[in-house]
């Protein structure tokens, strides 16, 4: 299908949304999406298999290893992530770990999470992550001149990393 | 002074999932209902304060009015009103808190609060996420953060976003090259309201791009911090703008074509009211309130006026309709 942007190149993303009350359906080339605002991820993460593909294996696209690691808890393949753009479920995560981190590495500029941890996360990561928060908010202290917020930072930034 | 001269609306999303399902792109029929029946209890038995005043919505029952209706209030996604298992909506009475169940990820909530407020919004936000976090194994990773269907949400599954009014900035055609630096910051700049670079309306969306390595009070100062630089970026330029007397006549007219025509689109209703509200935050026109323009903006969407009105209308009965509402509501206002 052609971009109905530019009417010239391959359309390869898909979009929704709501103009004059109807969900319309857009089919944009990346160049287009781009312009329009919609970067697309799984465009990237797809090329970004085949060309590994490619280069270990000489192979093209299409092919895909018959032999391929099927995570446990879904059934999804590192292919079919690739494919799809969608991750499975959170075991995918622990299972295609070491491939999906380059992709992951590229969207974020970042691998390691700080902020928020759930209930079910180790306790020396909450207080890892709280302790790297706090960090963050000490500097905006200390760049703003608030220094009796700085200092109350300061101590709870040490009492956590007593704890660790 | 939450700037509403240039900032509409303050939206922040969070997005979890459920350690003990695949999500949704994997999930059976019966795990979507099961998720869906999960999340619900959690919300409505989990002892929020807000809890008796969320209503459960199932997405299959709405009529096609309704759904859109909720996505031009922005309170789904588009991508939700498709049909698929196990599909509902928490929304609470005043619309300012909504939890989509089994969009992208099986967690989807929502916090819109008027003008600029990421703080409060992550608050109310946070809160209602410990909640769910009592009574919901979660999907996190110690790494990764919290997990999410596609990898462009891992970490905090935070998603920020302002709503901001930019005519002059769009006027004077800087949109692309501001787009262009705020990516480079991690951030994204896009139209609402339709498509194209230059929307008639001239509303854009801020949000964060970033989730992963940056905490959520990270990412919401640095959107913040933005947002305001935006802000005085676009008042400046207005300053010059609306001195200009073509401006100045462009607004006037839309107060009268806005006041007193019988028909009118969408696409037309969008500008002027644009207009209008350049002029209204900017003294142009005798004060009227930018909640009462927003509110228009809102309501003379298509299919909200077709929901309000409890029945499908032809385009040229939208027309109408529109035009009734608007007239009426700037008949208060004498210019
Ligand atoms: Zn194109
Ligand atoms: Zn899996």
């Amino acid at each position: 299908m052609l971009c109905q942007s530019c009417q010239k190149k391959q359309a390869t993303t898909h979009i929704k949304s709501v103009v004059n009350g109807e969900v319309t359906e857009y089919n944009l080339c990346p160049e287009c999406a781009k312009k329009m605002g919609y970067g697309n991820i799984f465009a990237d993460f797809s090329t970004d298999f085949s060309s590994l593909l490619g280069s270990i294996f000489g192979v093209g696209q299409q092919q895909v290893l018959p032999d391929a690691k099927r995570c446990p808890e879904c059934g999804s393949t590192f292919a079919d992530i690739a494919r799809n753009g969608k991750v499975g479920c959170a075991s995918c995560y622990d299972v295609f770990y070491d491939r999906l981190l380059p992709t992951i590495r590229r969207i974020h500029g970042n691998t390691e999470h700080i902020g928020k941890a759930a209930s079910s996360a180790d306790e020396s990561v909450r207080i890892k992550n709280e302790a790297e928060e706090l960090k963050q908010q000490l500097q905006q202290a200390i760049d703003e001149q608030e220094f009796e917020k700085a200092a109350q930072l300061r101590d709870r930034i040490k009492e956590l990393e007593g704890k660790q | 002074m939450n700037n509403r001269e240039v900032i509409i609306s303050t939206r922040l999303r969070l997005a979890r999932n459920l350690k003990n399902y695949p999500f949704p792109c994997r999930m059976t029929p019966e795990q979507a209902q099961q998720v869906a029946k999960k999340v619900k209890e959690a919300v409505l038995d989990g002892g929020s304060v807000l809890a008796n005043r969320f209503k459960y919505i199932d997405m299959a029952e709405l009529t096609q009015e309704q759904a859109v209706s909720l996505v031009e209030k922005h309170l789904i996604s588009p991508e939700f009103i498709s049909e698929a298992p196990g599909r509902g909506l928490l929304l609470l009475d005043d619309e300012t808190v909504s939890i989509m169940i089994n969009e992208e990820d099986h967690i989807r909530l929502q916090v819109i609060m008027d003008g600029l407020d990421l703080n409060k919004a992550y608050d109310i936000a946070n809160k209602l996420d410990t909640m769910l976090d009592e009574t919901l194994s979660l999907a996190f990773n110690d790494k990764l953060g919290y997990l999410t269907q596609c990898p462009t949400n891992l970490g905090t599954g935070m998603r920020a976003s302002v709503m901001m009014h930019l005519p002059a900035l769009q006027e004077a055609h800087a949109m692309g090259r501001i787009a262009e630096n705020l990516s480079k910051l991690g951030l994204t700049l896009r139209g609402t309201y339709g498509e194209g670079s230059e929307p008639k309306c001239a509303m854009y969306q801020l949000s964060n791009q970033v989730t992963l390595g940056i905490s959520e009070q990270t990412a919401i100062d640095n959107l913040k911090n933005i947002a305001l630089q935006l802000s005085s970026q676009e008042k400046s330029s207005r300053e010059s703008l609306v001195q200009n007397i073509k401006t100045r006549d462009a607004i006037s007219r839309s107060f009268g074509i806005l006041r007193y025509a019988r028909l009118i689109s969408n696409d037309e209703s969008m500008r002027l009211l644009s207009n209008l509200r350049l002029g209204a935050a900017e003294g142009v026109i005798k004060k009227i309130p930018l909640e009462e323009i927003d509110k228009l903006i809102r309501e003379t969407q298509p299919a909200t006026l077709m929901s309000n009105a409890g029945k499908r209308l032809t385009p040229a009965e939208r027309d109408s309709a529109r035009a009734e509402m608007i007239s009426k509501a700037l008949s208060k206002y004498a210019v």
